[in-house]
């Protein structure tokens, strides 16, 4: 029944999926894992890596295949075959890529919302009273620790303010008003940003956190994050925002919650309230 | 209500304008003449956008800011952007190719409005070199080609004022020239030719003029307002009084975003004229085709706010705007199935014309398969102004765009001057250019998922091995344009002569003398109702014949 071109392609075909599948899980292009938002992340990256590679082949190999196949040979002078169309072919290939768009919109919908971007804003932070109830607060994400890490599943956000300038991050504790250049946060906890900016646009962007959003000059914006591994990473500044906006950045120094303590209490202006 | 156009006794035409290559630099109404101004201006400030990307990409060679001042960096960059897309790539795929091809293929003597025609080429020149001089008056713009305040605010006032002078020009420009397309398409259709009889390139035309007309007018309104803040210092997108940057993002992207279709819906519409004649098949799905056109144009209209995932937009939005998107995927994969049917059972030439189309397929599916996964609001969110979308946008507006300019050029060429190409150097040049491109590109999704933003001058130093190949790629590219070039000139010197239809095709524009005479046929216009006939001999010869007819009648 079945003619050894549909065999082929069939096999083809297979063997295109498969490879997809594998480069999606084994070849890794992203940086660290370091929030609770960056194994979700790299999850949907598989799985857009592994669609998009088999799709890119595919659609490549078809083209060359067809260069090479069905290119002109030498004295001939025929025109191909007066093919115009093929209703149930272009149906297969409206649907095809429907249902991919489809799947791929339900499922970063599903990642979304583990991320906690469909949360309400702000439900984690308890210190919304610093700002004025007029000024909307614009999202960044929300927070994603009461699922994700168990640890701390009852413990309240520790909040930070960002405030941006032209070209730097300063960051500012409430609780004990440190005002420091690094964003220092104890690991596995929760956090919530409260971030605005001075003058222009810019962007708080850590690449190991998966997690960018801008930071707007009179509209505060919120962003969630749990780190999940001690260590340096870097706070670019994404959004171009004047001259110095490559050299713009800061670093965030995820410690263990022994050291966050003690560099909290060295720079913390309220030493007494603490005995 | 169609017009039919008999031929004019007087040439009226021929009277007004000087002839030989002055007419290049004449207000000539012929829209063959304007389409090559179109053409040639394009390519003059696709060399100077592409010096300023030569700039760029010297910059990057080390992490450090160290080759250009960090101001001139983002006038540079700012330059470049706009050049490439209000300079290059908006008038080349719309300007140049429309002008000299739409008329043909509905079978009119000219464009409905001839002399607004020649002032929206006109418009490009002045607004280009002012642009370009604002450089050396207290500097060009610095906020990149998206100008989001308050940093446009903030930034020198002249070098903004400037730049927004010249895209209002170029806006008017392109708005003019849609009405035109729009007017000769649906209105100067020769007697019975139906709708959907038209050569794809019309309908892709049509949907991108009606892009440009809704879309267009927005920019310049939010220009306009952007304007007012800079020199009367109100307060519409300054938070200082009161303003809000995030209307301006909206607004711009709103025609901005179309914009991307304005660059590459043309390109489509090339690409199946191209495809066909040199594979000798009729274009695959012609009704298909058109109807994702039109899918394209509505859903390219809803979907601006993708760009501003990380801007501060409510998770709603965030979600409509991600499935818009998303869809768009649905009949853009359907053009490409569609022309990789075209290929399939075909008889295909592998010359210049055809390897630039099938790299641009190739570098457009990559860039279309990177845009879905952009519209994702969790993925976007990580690699948002990064440099991963300078490679998603290059694969498209290059791979895409620019590649079916070549890929056009190699193909019209015959038609525009009665000289054939060297294939062999065509050849080597889409060779380079396809490895160069992807060399430069490619390499650049990686830097934006493991920390490099866009539009820096400086970066941290574990990039700097691949910064250096994607800049090994950038001078490979530069390189390719000597090739092309030197082809040209050869070909305008001594080149062989075409005749009038070397393809042998069977779209209107060929079944007249190659360069065809002012108002296009010395007879009447012929009806071509299956401009893609391929494989049906009869009809061919038919409609050759009744050409040879005409000139022999007259």
């Amino acid at each position: 029944m079945l003619s050894p071109i549909t065999i082929i392609s069939f096999l083809v075909s297979i063997c295109l999926i498969i490879g997809g599948i594998w480069v999606g899980n084994n070849v890794n292009l992203l940086p660290a894992v370091a929030s609770t938002n960056a194994p979700i992340y790299d999850e949907l990256f598989k799985v857009l890596f592994a669609i998009g590679t088999i799709l890119f082949i595919g659609m490549s190999g078809l083209v060359i295949f067809s260069l090479i196949k069905f290119r002109r040979k030498p004295g001939d002078v025929d025109d191909g075959e007066s093919i115009e169309g093929n209703l149930s072919l272009e149906i297969l290939w409206t649907a095809i890529p429907a249902i991919v768009v489809l799947f791929v919109g339900l499922y970063s919908y599903d990642i979304y919302d583990r991320m906690g971007g469909m949360e309400s804003l702000g439900s984690h932070n308890n210190h919304s009273h610093h700002i004025n109830e007029e000024r909307r607060i614009w999202g960044g994400i929300g927070s994603s620790n009461s699922i994700e890490s168990p640890l701390n599943a009852s413990s309240t956000p520790l909040t930070v303010d960002l405030s941006a300038m032209q070209f730097a991050f300063i960051f500012h504790y409430p609780e004990g008003d440190i005002i420091s250049g690094e964003l220092h946060v104890p690991v596995d906890k929760p956090i919530a940003l409260t971030m605005e900016s001075k003058d222009v646009i810019h962007a708080f962007w850590v690449p190991e956190f998966r997690l960018k959003q801008d930071v707007i000059p009179g509209q505060p914006t919120i962003l969630n994050f749990t780190p999940t591994k001690v260590g340096r990473f870097p706070i670019i500044c994404a959004e171009l925002c004047g001259p110095y906006h490559g050299g713009m950045r800061a670093t965030v120094v995820v410690e263990k919650e022994e050291d966050y303590q003690q560099w909290y209490k060295q720079n913390a202006k309220q030493v007494d309230l603490e005995v | 209500m169609t017009l039919s156009f008999p031929p004019s006794e007087k040439k009226p035409l021929e009277g007004l304008q000087p002839k030989g290559w002055l007419r290049y630099l004449s207000f000539s109404l012929d829209h063959k003449v304007i389409g090559l101004q179109y053409l040639i201006c394009g390519f003059i400030f696709y060399l100077i956008g592409g010096a300023l990307a030569g700039a760029i990409r010297i910059e990057l060679t080390s992490p450090l800011s160290d080759f250009l001042e960090r101001d001139v960096y983002n006038q540079v960059l700012t330059l470049h952007g706009t050049i490439m897309i209000f300079l290059w790539i908006v008038p080349v795929v719309n300007g140049a190719f429309g002008n000299y091809l739409i008329p043909f293929y509905v079978g009119a003597r000219d464009m409905a409005f001839p002399r607004l025609n020649a002032v929206a080429f006109w418009l490009i020149p002045p607004a280009g070199l002012m642009l370009i001089t604002s450089y050396f008056i207290n500097g060009a713009a610095q906020s990149g080609w998206t100008a989001y305040p308050p940093l446009s605010i903030t930034t020198p006032a002249a070098g903004q004022i400037i730049w927004i002078l010249s895209v209002l020009l170029l806006g008017g420009s392109s708005i003019f020239g849609g009405i035109n397309f729009i007017a000769t398409i649906l209105k100067l259709r020769r007697p019975g030719l139906k709708l959907m009889q038209l050569p794809m390139y019309c309908w892709a035309m049509l949907g991108t003029s009606i892009l440009v007309v809704l879309s267009t007018p927005v920019l310049a309104g939010t220009l306009i307002l952007l304007s007012f803040d800079i020199v009367a210092h109100t307060g519409f997108f300054n938070p200082e009084l009161g303003g809000n940057v995030i209307v301006y993002q909206h607004l711009f992207w709103f025609y901005s975003h179309p914009a991307v279709y304005i660059m590459v819906l043309p390109a489509f519409g090339l690409v199946s004229e191209i495809l066909p004649v040199h594979c000798r098949k009729p274009l695959f799905g012609y009704i298909t085709m058109v109807y994702s056109i039109m899918g394209i144009v509505v859903l390219g209209l809803v979907v601006w706010a993708h760009h501003m995932f990380t801007s501060g937009t409510p998770p709603w939005m965030r979600l409509f705007f991600t499935i818009a998107t998303a869809f768009i995927a649905v009949p853009t994969g359907i053009k490409f199935f569609n022309w990789v049917a075209t290929l399939w059972g075909g008889k295909i030439s592998l010359n210049s014309a055809i390897l630039f189309s099938c790299g641009f397929i190739i570098n457009f599916v990559l860039g279309g398969i990177t845009g879905v996964a952009l519209a994702q609001v969790p993925f976007d969110i990580h690699v948002h102004d990064t440099y991963f979308v300078v490679a998603h946008f290059h694969y498209i507006v290059y791979g895409g765009s620019v590649f079916v300019i070549f890929s056009s050029i190699y193909h019209w060429f015959p038609k525009f001057t009665g000289k054939l190409l060297n294939e062999n150097l065509g050849r080597f040049h889409f060779l380079i250019t396809f490895i160069g491109f992807n060399l430069c590109f490619a390499p650049q999704h990686w830097l934006g998922l493991n920390g490099m933003p866009r539009r820096v001058a400086e970066y941290d130093p574990q990039f700097t091995f691949v910064n250096q190949l994607s800049s090994i790629g950038a001078l490979l590219m530069a390189l390719s344009t000597l090739p092309f070039l030197w082809n040209v000139l050869q070909s305008l010197l001594k080149g062989p002569k075409s005749g009038d239809n070397p393809w042998k095709a069977l779209t209107p524009e060929w079944l007249t003398s190659s360069p065809p005479p002012v108002e296009n046929w010395l007879g009447e216009a012929p009806l071509v109702t299956e401009p893609y006939g391929y494989g049906k001999k009869k009809k061919i010869v038919l409609a050759i014949k009744s050409e040879k007819e005409d000139k022999e009648n007259i």
